[in-house]
């Protein structure tokens, strides 16, 4: 049987791990790699690397550090932050990501969607979609959540999987950072009107979330970063909780 | 020396990345001689069936792969073009294995994308494994089950996770991106 999937989420800033805004200040947090064999260990299903430097003279530092993730992590990951060309994703790809995955760039430009599923294939891009209820619709955003767009989340959703993306990455802007649990209703409607993987994100903050993110909706993956870092649940203790629900995961 | 059959998928760093975690040394090539000297041959893939089965045909890859005599792993797409035909761009493909390559029916979530068990462990690759144990998989398309199949999974449909005919192994999932079970696959291909 195929297993819901749990993914830590790593903020990357030159280099080093960041922990989220929503604490005191964006401080570092480690070695990404150091981090991610943890994670290994302790049973992470895939890994995402998001890449919050955003200036162009860094971007070779994102490619020298996935070159090191991938010699020592032997699970899949996705990398993401700041990508708009096929040629960040093939330097990306040719340094071993698994997948990568793009926002702003894919809704200024849903061309560049066929052009990365056509060179790498479907399976190696995530979509992320970054959306917030207002006005009683989901509006996607941009920029990190800075940007509001034209687009709502469902119909975008359906685009996204027409041009030939492989995955959607949903998060809720709602939820994150709030630990009240992940946008359920958003989630649902996403995950049942395409065919491909919904990672659910944003504000997961207990096992009961992802319990309810899993039964509730279609989402197969759930996403979170720092309830994992601080070890405020540790993965083999959510994977235990979900195991006991009824919910198949790795062990 | 191992050598991982050189061509346009993605997976071929990961491969080698994993060989190496194992301790052994690699070459990525495309020439005959290397290939069949090598101590085993790993083919990879990640893409689409008929634009790999063309690069192949254009390096003669596609007449040389089929008469290796080392041990061969097949992974992923590298699994389904060692089989006789794909309905991805309705590909003839290499043929050592006589099953077909099906896309999946779209009554459920189109890749399989993740981790999922198998079953049927009939082969020394899958040594010290249990049945438990669950692998990576992203695929869209399908081996079917026959006489070659060495281990079964299910997802929407039962089909083969891995192949085994002669010198010539397969998996439809990618060890290398199976955590300490994948590791414990190829170590058991790498030492056969």
């Amino acid at each position: 049987m195929l297993k819901k999937r749990i993914i830590p989420c790593l903020d990357i800033q030159d280099g080093r791990t960041v922990k989220g805004v929503n604490f005191l200040d964006i401080r570092d947090a480690g070695d990404p790699i150091e981090l991610a064999q943890r994670y290994v260990k302790e049973g992470a299903d895939e890994l995402v690397f998001l890449d919050i430097t955003a200036t162009v003279e860094k971007r070779k530092t994102l490619v020298e550090l996935v070159t090191k993730i991938a010699k020592e992590i032997n699970i899949p990951f996705t990398v993401g932050g700041g990508i708009s060309s096929v040629d960040d994703v093939a330097a990306l790809v040719q340094a071993g990501a698994d997948k990568v995955s793009i926002n702003s760039a894919a809704v200024k430009n849903p061309d560049l969607i066929s052009a990365i599923a056509k060179r790498f294939g479907s399976q190696c891009l995530v979509v992320a979609i970054d959306t917030k209820f207002e006005d009683n619709d989901w509006w996607v955003y941009t920029h990190g959540g800075r940007n509001k767009t034209d687009l709502k989340t469902v119909a975008w959703a359906q685009e996204i999987e027409r041009l030939g993306g492989g995955e959607i990455l949903l998060t809720s802007m709602n939820s994150d950072g709030t630990k009240d649990g992940f946008s359920l209703d958003i989630t649902k409607k996403v995950s049942e009107a395409i065919s491909l993987p919904v990672i659910a994100s944003g504000g997961a903050g207990s096992e009961k979330h992802f319990k309810e993110v899993f039964e509730q909706t279609k989402a197969t993956g759930g996403l979170a970063a720092s309830i994992f870092h601080f070890n405020e649940i540790p993965i083999p203790v959510l994977k235990d909780y979900l195991s006991r629900n009824n919910i198949s995961v790795r062990k | 020396m191992i050598a991982i059959v050189k061509y346009n998928a993605g997976n071929v760093k990961s491969v080698q990345n994993a060989i190496t975690r194992l301790g052994y040394e690699s070459i990525i090539t495309d020439d005959p001689e290397e290939l069949m000297n090598a101590d085993k041959v790993i083919f990879p893939g990640v893409g689409e069936a008929s634009t790999a089965m063309q690069y192949l045909k254009e390096r003669n890859l596609d007449q040389l792969i089929p008469q290796l005599k080392n041990p061969v792993l097949g992974i992923c797409l590298g699994m389904q073009l060692l089989c006789a035909h794909s309905e991805e761009g309705d590909t003839n493909c290499l043929g050592i294995f006589d099953n077909k390559v099906k896309r999946f029916p779209a009554t459920d979530i189109v890749p399989q994308m993740g981790w999922n068990n198998f079953t049927a462990l009939n082969s020394p690759i899958f040594n010290g494994l249990k049945v438990e144990d669950d692998v990576y998989f992203v695929h869209s398309f399908y081996a079917d089950i026959n006489e070659n199949t060495i281990a079964q999974s299910e997802y929407i449909l039962p089909f083969s996770a891995a192949l085994q005919k002669d010198n010539f192994y397969a998996t439809q999932f990618h060890p290398e991106k199976s955590a300490s079970v994948g590791n414990t696959i190829l170590k058991n291909f790498l030492e056969l």
